[in-house]
């Protein structure tokens, strides 16, 4: 068995430019239609991000920024509040990773949602209402322009500006310190484990003991 | 035995231990496997050399894919066959228990746990499913999760979370005629909004969730993701008991049941328990709730009218305007008399046996509107069987119903139950998003069974207290 920890870098800090996208309550279903999760790897899913909203049913480009060739390099994106709702399918992060996100800043975000992207190393980092509009703006006048997202320092820096962010505390450390990969941290306490499926009244405890007789 | 909400002692009871990020790893006491979520971490594990830690509390079905009219395999959708051959690849080489449509045990994976009993009281419970929160009506703790934390629970049969905050809502008053669990769940979400539960976990009280039947309780939990809460639970009490006590697994060991229940009963909240929040709702006032957007929030009273969008709070207002664009209805108009063209009575929020039964009472007799597609699809092949042997199923196909196979189904539309173009429909699912139900154009209208089967034979949003019911045999 390798050691999944060896390969597995720290994320504190992304940079890269920006892409807008608007809008509160965008869930997964927009971020990716059930139909293509008709798949058992998550291969290819980033040329079906946000699908709907960019083609017709022609399959003609709608107007999105995922569209737009000024954002084509882009790897920050830049959401509004309760991003990620509904369905805690992990495609929907897997979809945006292989498009090309790195990091997500918006007002809020769905609770699986974020889970699913720290379990990928991309940060979720937020910020009020007006921050955000104000970095949206930027993004769309400065589709070149650098952005820096410092998990450890909880700041966002883009032209002269350097606007406070909120990082979830556990995600900073799991991100900061390089163990956002939870299996090989988890699996290390193995006794542990053991000593707390012991103590479950609801569990067949003479599993275990046949396994120990073995 | 800790002290304080049913939360915190399933909690402390589960917690292995904190880990360095500061997340505690939690024991999961039963992990429950699609075919959707779970191939993705299948091949994460085999990439790892990793194997299935504790197969023994590991549960499969199909449900999202599997096709309701023809079964047969290999299914016509390629797609769909070379899911279900991977999930049964991945169970038979794990040793995990399968409930597959050949065992007669097959159904939405919400619905085979508590029917099959492996759901109980006080179990931590994962699925990557975020309609996993159904479980909570048992006073379980139960969660959605994504594929990289699948692979978790199967590497490990743990998981990493951080502990939520706990809001009670204390739900009272008798219900009208008409008024379901569905529709309570609606205006909670209307009410405390879609992200209003994030960062919590949800306790559903009060003598109206007490006189609920284990069914409604789980329409309610259900759609607790729905309001933000990844959780939401509902405390153990006699009528969970009596639901438990007739299921296989304490049929089959009515040992345990006796042994088990000193310990649901210890995980009660507390009388003295604190809440990070307290939201009282009165559910004498509420009239059958429809939706009116396209999200569960965006919900009204069937005689209330539609919002101005510029009424709602700042960060409702675009999301209003968008939503009611694409349902095309108008702010002052009512959803009464809103045309369908499908109506759709299943789901995990709404297709268990007594959902069926109301819904017949409103059918029987009667006929599906010209020009309404209109099917049922069980919650699972106990419902189904259970629903045919006491003559729904006749009641339902004789008013112009399909009467389908147990899935997903047109909830989200995997498999080829979906709407065409800008087809509405009246459906008892749980999500109105844009696209969900398969077309992009699509318009859903959420409401309770009964308004459902209202609206079928109608061909519009109806009240169903306009329609009287016939008694069933």
């Amino acid at each position: 068995m390798t050691d999944p920890t060896e390969d597995i870098p720290s994320v504190d800090y992304v940079e890269g430019s920006g892409i807008p996208i608007r809008g509160n309550d965008i869930d997964t279903d927009q971020i990716i239609p059930a139909r293509f999760m008709k798949v058992v790897t998550f291969d290819g899913l980033g040329e079906f991000a946000f699908f709907d909203l960019r083609f017709d049913d022609e399959d003609n480009e709608k107007d999105h920024p995922f569209n737009e060739e000024r954002f084509q390099d882009s790897n920050v994106m830049v959401v509004n509040a309760n991003f990620g709702c509904g369905s805690s399918r992990e495609h929907a992060p897997q979809a945006l990773m292989r498009w090309g996100i790195d990091a997500i800043i918006g007002e809020s975000f769905a609770e699986i949602f974020a889970g699913n992207c720290l379990a990928l190393g991309i940060p979720t980092v937020t910020a009020d209402h007006e921050t955000i509009n104000a970095l949206q703006q930027w993004v769309d006048d400065n589709p070149d322009g650098e952005i820096e997202v410092d998990v450890r320092a909880e700041t966002v820096t883009y032209g002269d500006n350097e606007v406070n962010v909120s990082v979830d505390r556990a995600q900073r450390e799991a991100l900061v310190e390089g163990n956002w990969d939870t299996t090989a941290l988890m699996k290390a306490n193995q006794n542990a484990i053991e000593e707390t499926a012991s103590q479950l009244p609801y569990l067949d405890q003479t599993r275990s003991d046949l396994e120990a007789d073995d | 035995m800790s002290s304080g909400t049913l939360y915190d002692k399933v909690w402390d009871q589960h917690k292995v231990t904190t880990l360095p990020n500061g997340q505690d790893q939690l024991f999961v006491g039963l992990h429950l496997i699609h075919e959707v979520t779970s191939p993705q971490a299948f091949g994460m594990l085999k990439e790892r050399g990793l194997e299935v830690a504790r197969p023994d509390l590991t549960h499969a079905t199909v449900d999202h894919i599997v096709p309701t009219a023809n079964q047969d395999r290999p299914y016509s959708d390629d797609a769909a066959e070379t899911m279900m051959a991977e999930l049964e690849e991945n169970v038979r080489d794990a040793g995990i228990q399968f409930s597959d449509p050949t065992t007669g045990d097959q159904g939405i994976v919400h619905v085979i746990g508590p029917e099959q009993g492996i759901t109980q009281p006080g179990k931590t419970i994962v699925c990557g499913d975020s309609h996993t929160s159904t479980h909570g009506a048992f006073g379980a703790l139960a969660f959605g999760i994504g594929t990289s934390q699948i692979r978790d629970v199967l590497a490990t049969q743990t998981i990493a979370m951080e502990k939520q905050k706990v809001r009670k809502i204390e739900v009272t008053g008798e219900l009208d005629e008409g008024v379901e669990a569905k529709d309570i769940i609606l205006e909670i979400i209307r009410r405390l909004g879609t992200e209003g539960g994030v960062g919590y976990v949800y306790e559903y009280a009060g003598e109206t969730i007490e006189n609920l039947d284990m069914e409604g309780r789980m329409s309610i939990c259900n759609m607790s993701i729905e309001g933000g809460a990844r959780a939401g639970y509902v405390n153990p009490d006699e009528t969970t008991y009596e639901w438990l006590e007739e299921t296989d697994y304490f049929q089959e060991n009515p040992e345990k049941f006796e042994e088990l229940k000193p310990y649901w009963e210890s995980i009660r909240s507390d009388d003295d328990a604190e809440y990070d929040d307290v939201v009282e709702i009165d559910a004498g006032e509420l009239d059958p709730v429809v939706t009116w957007g396209t999200t569960p929030g965006q919900g009204i009273g069937i005689d209330d009218p539609i919002p101005e969008p510029e009424s709602l709070a700042d960060d409702k207002v675009d999301t209003a305007r968008r939503a009611q664009k694409h349902m095309r209805v108008e702010p002052g108009e009512t959803m009464e008399g809103y045309d369908i063209d499908v109506a759709f009575l299943g789901s995990c929020t709404n297709a268990r046996l007594p959902d069926l039964r109301r819904a017949a009472r409103i059918v029987k007799g009667r006929e599906v509107a010209d020009d309404v597609r209109a099917f049922v699809v069980p919650g699972s092949q106990r419902v189904q069987r259970a629903a045919e042997e006491e003559g729904l199923k006749d009641i339902f196909e004789e008013a112009g119903f399909e009467w389908r196979n147990a899935g997903c189904s047109m909830c989200l539309g995997m498999n080829e139950d979906q709407l065409e173009g800008d087809e509405a429909c009246a459906s008892s699912s749980n999500r109105n998003f844009v696209g969900r139900q398969g077309s992009k154009d699509g318009r859903t209208v959420l409401m309770n069974p009964r308004m459902v089967a209202a609206a079928a034979i109608t061909g519009e949003v109806s009240d169903v207290r306009d329609l009287k019911e016939v008694a069933l045999q």
